[in-house]
């Protein structure tokens, strides 16, 4: 089973914040290497894999979210356009000119459009379009038409095949965070030839983009006594100062930072240069933005470290990574999950 | 139901300080309960036990209300203030705001272009001559709220503190109305929503119920040159889709729409892209608990005239009771 | 002495190491019980089994700092804030850096070499680097890594008519607090939580609540006095000299109002120095541990600091005096109604 086929395919699907029943259930069933996969009351797929031997067994939670940012509409023109609004943080000056679905009483085509040039006036163009001013067409020429189809609140994804690159080198939409799913499932497949004690819960979270939700509701019914948080950070890219950023195609960078437990932060550095899998250091003084900082503060606390695989232009329908830096990532955590036992684990409280 | 809306929107209940109404609100409900008690942080819980096999719901509205808090007296008497929650500037500069011993005073702002007003060239007259004068009658830290009273324009009505006083209304309308519930329903009058979504933090994570839904307003494009929304009044219940602080489980979503569509109540969906309600706070309680809000269209939110239609109100008790009766195995 | 020990000593958010440990070496000869958790808060109970409210008092042990987040070629340290600092205080200051405390200094252009119109402007995060004395990146390497600290040198030491200078008052005066109201005796369960990452978001306090459960709360902080040249009377917030704040909102919580006008009424009646914090600005760990599963009574009491959240800020002995009397008396109160 390629685990690169199943994300390929992954982020062709369409999993807004709030919608990711259908993502969920697609990757539930590429998912062959879980003990037993089920969905919580919010959404979040919870795949587990157990470890070897007599309990207490150690419980790593390793989550990615799976969720989308999307669109979502909130009027229906007498015309027939239809006006919308975010889910998550879209630069809307790449949205025009963009094909989408929306996820009407059944899936349908639409096209990104705005005023055009001729209509403009002089220097508008020099200006970013506002979202305000952006509307969906969908080919019905009225209101009634439309409305038989859609309805306010329904949501819309951005309609993007994945296109491989030179190298191993991938893009395509919502890789944020298809890729760390993916990296998820790397690491199931990777733990199925190695001795491991621990039990893995591989979460696909839900609505990260929109508050790192689904995180925060199952971390509290998982209570983990370690949790791994995987995300895209940003790659290496014009315009980015180095220190700023993670250059894709040598691994993912571990995080170091308040959300980082400093002994899990040591044993994933020592892991990496034990099985010489590349990697880099990211300092992040700010601790948000990412599932990690959910599960850290989840009941009396859980020990957590975030990996960020690198990625480039985030938030657009062309995100470009490096796969091997998926695998990398995979592979980083079999092993470091194979290195756990109990007295590791019981140590993460001691300061 | 007008009575009701009338007293509790000329209460006093600034957030953190919504004693006044939730006392309103127990001797009102009491005898439809079968307990009501209130906890650490003022929420005043009420409960309608159902039958064993069902299932247990958590309706919340909010008691409190945005308001100001006074943060210096000066030596001619003229008070400083920070507001309490989403308060709009444009909506204070000559409007009364009233504090919990009763005291009135006059908002007005220092000298400058109105354009660039901002909240620290505001200041409360209360009529003082001098700080002691007073100090006498109010003290810093001292919670103030709109005074404004209650106006009945017919299908319409108009008051301060609409948001979220409609919806306890509702609430407590649909309480008289339940007899014998097959499930457990908890309602919840939450404390502190304007500030943060507090009160129903800590209620849900006590009451821990199956199903959460929220009573409270939500923003109309239905004005001259509104901002674009399509909710209006008078169009009925407004089941919402999201808003900042949630995306409506879409199960939750489909019973709505599917009980309004049975109980032939009159629904519009709602896309709300700011602000959050109590079911922002209760699905992210614990595990997770799948969580809608039913909304009452409201205009001119957060200001001293917030206008609702009783039709809409109707709609939102009817919705309220078809929820409270429905088998939830389902969900 | 203890206080200046504890401004002193390094505790960036999340590596409140030689905080935690000073803190521990010094309460321990008077709790019954000690422990870290998961995020490295650090609990301690007197009484655990006594009769009467559970309450608990909490202080941050971490401060604002400045993290290494790259290293250029020549050996210059490039970083960012971690906390809320404005980048205005950082230049011309001596810092030292990371678990070595490698001593370094906050670089900028000269003035001789700046045009007349840079010099009106602030200097940004991104114009300066700390310099080591390194020739080069791999010399820098073999004294920092990334992810490491550098904190502000300043010395304790008092001054003028009983003022206090130091780094890190806020909030290592409250750490100092709860260590001295720890030393007293009472008979109800007394729990102490030195937190971490407050300044990142309140981070470590509402997990110690969710171990802890308390019935009222009292958090003791050091915070915003503005009380200087320059500012209108009305955005003071605190006064120095004026006693310990109490706080009646702030952006992250609303103290009970009956714990809050029971403290007023108590330093008015033993004639204990306090003022009302004036302003509903900033967030303090009250927020988190107010919301901590069913909620809890939270107050929050707090020592005037002038230039807070910069290298040097300034603070009252007296209103440190106030605040430990205070609550002291408070907690002996309590003990006598609910004992």
């Amino acid at each position: 089973m390629d685990v690169k086929q199943i994300f390929r395919k992954a982020t062709e699907s369409a999993g807004v914040s709030g919608y990711e029943e259908a993502i969920g259930a697609q990757i539930q069933e590429a998912c062959p290497w879980a003990d037993d996969i089920r969905t919580d009351k919010l959404g979040n797929l919870i795949m587990l894999k157990r470890g070897q031997g007599e309990g207490p067994r150690p419980r790593v939670m390793l989550a990615a979210h799976m969720d989308e940012i999307g669109l979502i509409i909130t009027k229906i023109e007498e015309d027939g356009f239809l006006r919308f609004s975010t889910i998550g943080g879209f630069d809307q000056r790449v949205l025009l000119g963009q094909e989408v679905v929306v996820h009407g009483r059944s899936p349908l085509i639409g096209v990104i459009g705005a005023k055009p040039p001729h209509v403009q006036a002089p220097g508008e163009q020099k200006k970013a379009v506002k979202l305000e001013d952006l509307f969906i067409d969908i080919g019905y020429d009225d209101e009634k038409e439309a409305n038989a189809h859609v309805r306010i609140g329904d949501v819309v994804t951005l309609r993007r095949d994945s296109v491989e690159l030179q190298g191993s080198f991938l893009a395509g939409k919502a890789f944020d965070d298809r890729a760390g799913v993916a990296a998820i499932l790397e690491c199931f497949k990777a733990l199925d030839s190695l001795k491991h004690m621990a039990d893995v819960y591989g979460v696909a979270t839900v609505q990260e983009e929109v508050g790192l939700r689904g995180a925060i509701t199952s971390t509290f019914g998982i209570v983990p006594d370690v949790g791994i948080a995987i995300d895209v950070g940003f790659g290496d890219s014009p315009g980015l100062q180095e220190g700023e950023t993670i250059k894709l195609g040598e691994g993912p960078g571990i995080a170091i930072g308040p959300h980082v437990h400093p002994k899990l932060h040591k044993k994933m550095v020592e892991t990496a240069e034990e099985w010489n899998i590349s990697y880099s250091l990211d300092p992040s003084p700010h601790p948000g933005g990412t599932d990690a900082y959910a599960i850290q503060v989840t009941q009396a606390g859980v020990p957590t470290i975030l990996l960020s695989i690198p990625l480039r232009y985030m938030h657009t329908p062309i995100e470009t990574l490096d796969y091997e830096d998926v695998k990398r990532t995979g592979r980083l955590m079999a092993m470091f999950i194979a290195g756990l036992d109990n007295e590791f684990v019981e140590g993460l409280t001691c300061f | 139901m007008k009575e009701v809306i009338k007293q509790l929107t000329e209460a006093f209940g600034p957030s953190g300080y919504e004693s006044q109404v939730t006392e309103l609100i127990s001797n009102m409900v009491k005898d439809y309960a079968d307990e009501v008690s209130t906890d650490v942080l003022g929420n005043l819980i009420a409960v309608k036990k159902g039958k064993e096999n069902g299932k247990t719901i958590m309706f919340s509205a909010h008691a409190d209300e945005i308001g100001v808090v006074i943060t210096h007296i000066d030596d001619k008497g003229f008070l400083r203030f920070a507001n309490v929650g989403g308060v709009g500037i444009a909506s204070l500069v000559g409007n009364r705001v009233r504090f919990g011993n009763g005291t009135i005073g006059v908002i007005y702002s220092e000298k400058g272009d109105w354009k660039e007003l901002k909240l620290d060239k505001l200041y409360i007259d209360i009529g003082a001559e001098t700080k002691e004068e007073a100090n006498s009658k109010v003290r810093v830290g001292e919670f103030g709220i709109f005074h404004r009273e209650f106006t009945d324009l017919g299908h319409r009505v108009v008051a301060k503190s609409m948001d979220d006083r409609v919806g306890c209304a509702v609430l407590i309308e649909a309480m008289k109305q339940i007899e014998n519930p097959t499930n457990t329903l908890y309602f919840v009058f939450t404390s502190q929503e304007e500030v943060g979504l507090r009160g129903a933090r800590t209620s849900a994570y006590t009451i821990n119920p199956d199903l959460g839904i929220a009573l409270d307003v939500t923003l109309t494009g239905d004005t001259p040159e509104a901002h674009r929304m399509e909710v209006s009044l008078g169009k009925g219940a407004a089941i919402k889709v999201k808003d900042s602080s949630m995306i409506t489980h879409p199960k939750v979503k489909e019973l709505l729409v599917q009980l309004a569509e049975d109980g032939n109540i009159p629904y519009q969906m709602e896309v709300l892209e700011r602000g959050g309600t109590d079911a922002g706070a209760i699905h992210l309680t614990r595990d997770g608990i799948p969580s809608g809000t039913i909304s009452i269209p409201c205009r001119y939110v957060h200001s001293p005239s917030e206008m609702v239609d009783m039709r809409d109100v109707q709609a939102c008790v009817d919705l309220v009771l078809a929820v409270a009766n429905h088998d939830l195995d389902t969900l | 002495m203890l206080l200046a020990q504890l401004t002193e000593a390094c505790g960036a958010p999340g590596q409140e190491g030689e905080v935690r440990d000073l803190i521990r070496t010094e309460i321990a000869p008077y709790v019954d019980e000690i422990k870290t958790d998961a995020l490295g808060n650090l609990i301690a109970v007197k009484n655990p089994n006594g009769k009467g409210p559970k309450v608990m008092l909490a202080a941050h042990m971490d401060e604002v700092a400045l993290m290494i987040t790259s290293i250029e070629k020549n050996g210059y340290l490039r970083f960012k804030p971690i906390g809320g600092i404005d980048p205005r205080v950082l230049v011309a200051k001596t810092v030292v850096v990371g678990a070595k405390k490698i001593p370094g200094v906050i670089g900028s252009k000269p003035i001789h070499l700046q045009r007349p119109e840079e010099r009106q402007r602030a200097l940004s995060i991104q114009e300066l680097q700390i310099d080591i004395g390194v020739k080069s990146k791999e010399e820098a390497e073999k004294l920092v890594s990334l992810g490491e600290c550098a904190y502000f040198t300043t010395k304790y030491e008092e001054f003028g008519s009983g003022k206090v200078k130091a780094k890190a008052l806020d909030d290592r005066v409250g750490c100092s607090l709860v260590i001295e109201l720890l030393k007293e005796d009472f008979s109800f369960p007394l729990y102490a939580a030195f937190t971490v990452q407050e300044e990142v978001g309140l981070r470590g306090s509402g997990v110690a609540a969710y171990q802890i459960e308390p019935d009222i709360a009292l958090v003791l902080e050091g915070t915003t006095a503005s009380d200087v040249p320059g500012t209108d009377e009305h955005k003071h917030a605190t006064s120095v000299g004026k006693g310990p704040a109490i706080t009646f909102m702030d952006r992250t919580v609303i103290p009970n109002p009956k714990l809050v006008q029971e403290l007023l009424d108590l330093a008015a009646e033993k004639g204990i120095p306090a003022q009302a914090r004036r302003a509903t600005t900033g967030g303090t760990d009250g927020g988190q541990i107010q919301l901590t599963k069913t909620g809890s009574k939270v107050a929050v009491i707090a020592v005037p600091c002038r230039y807070i959240h910069s290298a040097v800020s300034v603070m009252s002995k007296k209103d440190y005096e106030a605040a430990f009397l205070l609550v002291k008396n408070y907690l002996q109160r309590l003990q006598e109604r609910e004992g």
